[in-house]
């Protein structure tokens, strides 16, 4: 399913960061997608299921979450964090702004399929230096 | 135990400065006022296992453990040794330290640039063009019967904001606080915010300027030929300007739902000139809801030292500011710098993927609290002391009312300030260099 993805903060977001970001309560807070409830029946995502959501950039798996800000048909919120970043694109337009919000992205299902932490996302995604 | 009251919160540009903080044996033992963001900050001073404690360098492919002499000597050789080092972050720090950080730049010829870039450097571009409109939040909590937040939530970034400034304090001529005043909130979605504004607009993603062009186009008398713009019905987009123009005195708080959508700078520019426009009929304010609690510090102590707010490349050997060129991403993406300094930020988590790429593949010096995916993919890793929790400092409030940040309590032991680190790598720099020149003069 093709959605229009934003990003942005969230108090648990900014709660779980200052908790430290290799905890447990960052990965709870940041690599989820908040869907409108039409679009996860169309999906046939249920609240918890595990989802693929891929850009131009690259893809990455997050849990899917009944939006409580619906309804926002076509529009879905990733909170700011490393599962987010992954796939937003970097064309700055000249502004040093890169598009954080408004980024095409397709959906799927990918129930049962492993979430990774910040730790392990960045090491696969960067190809650590070690 | 000591209680200290009037403590000022280091997490967002709102520095709630009405926090009380109860200390025993050098452990935050409660937390009064505080957000939960702001309580969770406090706390986490004193859980020493999510912190870094130690130096580290990378050796052999892994980050072991050194001494602070020996991780100050590495940074100072990776950032000597750079063509065009990049010195990013700094928002989550004093301006003291902002101050040593900018010279350190202009000292390595490099690119300085803060969090800014990926918050409200389009604010600031569209300030340059439009000029700023705006007052103190002091203003707000007095004067102000209209708010509208278009793009931002504060119930998430900035949790006090609303309580402490906006709508529910009482105010010298607002004496019945939230029943003096009205709260619209503009978004794509019915945010925590927006579900508790008298109004809520849904607006089209990515129509936000289109929809402020239909504003002026009202308040400056003109009429409305289509049905509805960007997804808002032409009677509910007429009530708003009328609304707008006559408040006794309005303010328009915007967030990154303006500045990093479609559109960007030239949304801000338009919502500038609707307030512009609007102050033909009666007093406007805009205001930029900014984020780190000393994002606008760092702005502040830039343009003193250097002449621009953000984004400064000083490989010239001069000041040199061209956002879409020195900002951090497109320095970043187009692969030009080959060292970064990180301070008090977290650019792995938070920067799009294709900067990160180039930012893996060359040396990072990270100066921080807490292990983050950026100190995972540091080369030099140093421990810093909490700026407003154990160490003093100065920062600057989302409306540039410049605050002195107390400690509480003491940095665990052998962790300096960011202060005290930027002057001890400042100072290896500069008497190397001084050494090196003295050689060729010989």
């Amino acid at each position: 399913m093709e959605i229009t993805l934003i990003t942005g903060r969230t108090v648990a977001q900014g709660e779980a960061m200052e908790k430290g970001k290799t905890g447990e309560d960052f990965k709870r807070a940041c690599a989820v997608i908040e869907l409108d409830p039409e679009d996860m029946s169309k999906l046939g995502a249920y609240d918890g299921d595990e989802v693929r959501v891929r850009t131009s950039e690259g893809e990455v798996v997050v849990v899917a979450k009944k939006s409580r800000d619906a309804p926002h048909p076509g529009v879905a919120f990733i909170p700011m964090g490393p599962w987010a970043n992954v796939i937003v694109g970097g064309d700055t337009e000249s502004t040093g702004m890169p598009p954080f919000k408004g980024i095409k992205a397709e959906i799927t299902l990918a129930k049962g399929e492993r979430v990774l932490s910040a730790e392990e996302l960045i090491a696969q995604v960067y190809k650590l230096k070690e | 135990m000591h209680r200290y009251t009037d403590v000022i919160c280091s997490f967002c540009g709102t520095l709630c400065d009405d926090i009380e903080v109860v200390v025993e044996d050098n452990r935050i033992v409660d937390v009064k006022h505080a957000c939960r963001i702001g309580t969770a900050k406090f706390f986490a001073s004193n859980d020493y296992e999510h912190r870094i404690l130690k130096p580290m360098v990378r050796k052999n492919g892994k980050l072991v453990e050194a001494s602070l002499d020996e991780a100050v000597e590495r940074a100072a050789e990776i950032l000597k040794s750079a063509t065009k080092p990049l010195l990013y972050g700094w928002s989550s720090t004093s301006c003291e330290a902002h101050s040593v950080g900018i010279e350190l730049a202009e000292e390595l010829g490099g690119v300085i640039d803060n969090t800014t870039t990926v918050c409200h450097g389009p604010s600031a571009l569209a300030i340059h063009d439009a000029g700023y409109i705006s007052c103190t939040l002091g203003e707000v909590k007095n004067r102000a019967d209209l708010i509208i937040y278009w793009g931002a939530n504060p119930m998430h970034g900035h949790p006090r904001h609303l309580s402490r400034y906006s709508i529910f304090p009482r105010g010298y001529f607002r004496e019945r606080g939230q029943q003096d005043r009205e709260l619209i909130v503009i978004d794509v979605r019915k945010t925590d915010t927006a579900k508790i504004a008298n109004k809520f607009i849904r607006v089209n993603y990515g129509e936000d300027y289109e929809l402020i062009s239909a504003l002026r186009k009202v308040v400056n008398g003109g009429e409305l030929h289509q049905e509805s713009v960007a997804g808002v019905p032409r009677e509910e987009i007429i009530a708003l300007a009328e609304k707008m123009k006559n408040a006794q005195f309005g303010v328009l708080f915007f967030g990154m739902g303006l500045t990093q959508s479609y559109g960007r700078h030239r949304n801000i520019d338009n919502a500038i000139c609707l307030v512009r426009d609007l102050n033909t009929h009666t007093k406007f304010v805009i205001m930029a809801m900014r984020g780190h609690y000393n994002v606008v510090g760092f702005n502040e102590v830039l343009s003193w030292q250097a002449g621009f707010p953000f984004a400064v490349d000083m490989g010239r050997g001069f000041a040199w500011y061209n956002p879409g060129e020195t900002t951090a991403n497109d320095v970043l993406q187009r692969g030009e710098c080959d060292a970064a300094l990180i301070i008090a930020s977290d650019p792995v988590s938070h920067f799009p993927r294709k900067s990160i790429e180039h930012l893996a593949k060359i040396p990072i010096i990270a100066i921080d609290i807490h292990p983050t995916p950026t100190t995972q993919l540091a080369d030099v890793v140093i421990p810093s002391a909490i700026v407003g929790i154990e160490v003093d400092g100065t920062a600057y409030r989302m409306d540039a009312v410049p605050l002195r940040l107390r400690k509480v309590k003491e940095p665990p032991e052998g962790v300096l300030s960011d202060v005290e680190i930027l002057r001890r790598i400042l100072a290896k720099v500069r008497g190397e260099q001084l050494a090196a020149k003295a050689e060729v003069a010989r």
